[in-house]
């Protein structure tokens, strides 16, 4: 492959990466520049940057990458996929290693995978997204004290009529479980 | 002008307020919106992050459920309009994926053909499509003298190549121009509010959100304009407890700009949804536009 600056051929977990991520291949063009985490805006709370996760996978440290808290600190943002000179799909990286790590259970002091659960469970179960349903679950279970807090903004959520108390189900909520199915068997996960 | 309409389950109900400024806007200005029938929900980023090939299959059977006559979408939300784009655009890449893809759809009887639809967002539409002529004509309530900071957020600039700059964009700069507005510098315009954060790691989520408030207080601006559900969330009613956690005073309204063009517009305020906002937008409104054309 042209471009190619990892070393491909002693880690593993490099191959596992490139199979689990579309367009996961270009990790090997990784010049090692660091711009993707001088451009993160939660750079600073990531043990390690996306440059140095990189260099980790080529490494093979499995373990390490996947306990790190790098992933979760991830918010979507896609400024470093803007920025990379090289065009590696860096947020699609960081959504496959959540992926293996919680697969794997391997996630270490980060509730970003109950509230992912939460919000999936909900959505499969009516279609749409119920943000009281998702909002009471997910602080109860992980949050409890945290929960006390979000009291007033609720309230004034709901008097202003942006809080509904019923969940809304589509139509044909079959077709969207068959759906569902379907993918889980082709290759989705077990959730 | 027809375009299917993919609303997204926040303008269902916690930015209620986007939904009724679209509508309102769009039938003003003559853009025909056709609700998806029975869409679903595009899994935000939370799907992403468990199941890739669930993931897609979800979101492309609102893809495939489109009207067959329409060759384009419009999302106003910015995680929907990323998805969507995000999904036709792997299954052009990847034919293997979109196969699979399609394998699971046939399970609900339907199917999507990686590039049937364009996947468009509202801002584009109306600055592309409508155009500044149209827009001008339609201004009845100049903004005047209003201070405004136009914020863009994350996912709608980045990272598919668009309609406009991933960083220092300007389409909605130029639309407030051309209303009258008088548009501030905002150099945070398109960085991140936080996104779920706010509901995983608050003072990272308080950090980002303080930075957006301060840089548009420091340009004086009256109010911040958003085009996602999550950084009007985020920045509207977290912005007491932001203040609480860092001691600080901002009181900045912060609206939808479909919100703002139909007060331009002279549509009625409260069929655009003012007063759903928390920090409450229509003083400044009041104070700042001489002899409002409507009223709430």
């Amino acid at each position: 492959m042209v471009g190619t600056t990892l070393e491909l051929r002693g880690s593993p977990f490099l191959h596992e990466i490139i199979q689990e991520v579309p367009g996961g291949e270009r990790i090997v063009r990784c010049l090692q520049c660091g711009t993707c985490g001088g451009s993160c805006p939660n750079g600073a709370d990531m043990q390690y940057t996306p440059r140095t996760i990189f260099a980790m996978i080529a490494a093979n440290q499995r373990e390490k990458v996947l306990k790190a808290n790098t992933m979760w600190f991830c918010v979507s943002c896609y400024f470093c996929v803007s920025r990379c000179p090289q065009k590696i799909p860096i947020t699609d990286i960081m959504y496959g290693l959540k992926r293996i790590a919680i697969r794997e259970r391997m996630y270490q002091d980060t509730d970003a995978p109950a509230l992912a659960k939460t919000f999936t469970d909900l959505l499969d179960k009516y279609g749409r997204s119920f943000e009281l349903g998702l909002a009471s679950r997910y602080y109860l279970f992980n949050r409890p004290i945290a929960m006390l807090k979000m009291g007033p903004m609720g309230l004034s959520m709901f008097t202003r009529g942006r809080m509904s108390l019923v969940p809304t189900k589509i139509k044909n909520i079959e077709q969207l479980q068959s759906i569902i199915r379907k993918a889980r068997e082709l290759g989705g996960t077990q959730q | 002008m027809k375009y299917a309409y993919y609303p997204g389950c926040s303008l269902e109900c916690s930015s209620a307020a986007y939904d009724m400024s679209v509508r309102a806007v769009a039938d003003l200005l003559g853009i025909e919106l056709r609700e998806i029938d029975d869409w679903n929900c595009c899994g935000a980023t939370e799907y992403f992050s468990q199941d890739e090939l669930t993931a897609c299959a979800v979101i492309a059977r609102n893809l495939a459920l489109i009207e067959p006559q329409l060759d384009q979408v419009v999302a106003p939300c910015a995680a929907c309009y990323l998805n969507l784009r995000k999904v036709d655009s792997l299954m052009k890449e990847d034919p293997a994926l979109a196969d699979k893809i399609n394998q699971c759809l046939a399970a609900g009887r339907l199917h999507y053909d990686p590039g049937r639809v364009r996947v468009r967002h509202l801002l584009d539409l109306i600055h592309t499509d409508i155009g500044e002529t149209a827009i001008k004509d339609k201004v009845v309530q100049p903004l005047t003298g209003l201070r405004v900071a136009c914020y863009y957020g994350c996912q709608i600039v980045r990272p598919y190549d668009g309609f406009d700059n991933p960083e220092q964009p300007v389409k909605l700069d130029e639309l407030m121009t051309w209303v009258g507005a008088e548009v501030v510098d905002f150099p945070v315009k398109a960085h991140c509010c936080g996104g779920h954060m706010t509901q995983i790691s608050e003072p990272q989520a308080f950090e980002l959100i303080r930075r957006l408030l301060h840089n548009a207080a420091e340009y004086r601006a009256d109010l911040i304009l958003c085009m996602c559900p999550m950084c009007q969330l985020n920045l509207d009613a977290y912005q007491n407890r932001v203040n609480s956690f860092f001691g600080t005073n901002y009181q900045i309204p912060i609206i939808f700009f479909t919100q703002l063009l139909g007060v331009a517009f002279g549509l009625d305020w409260k069929k655009l949804g003012f007063g759903k906002e928390i920090v409450p937008a229509e003083p400044v409104l009041r104070k700042k536009l001489t002899a409002p054309a409507a009223t709430a």
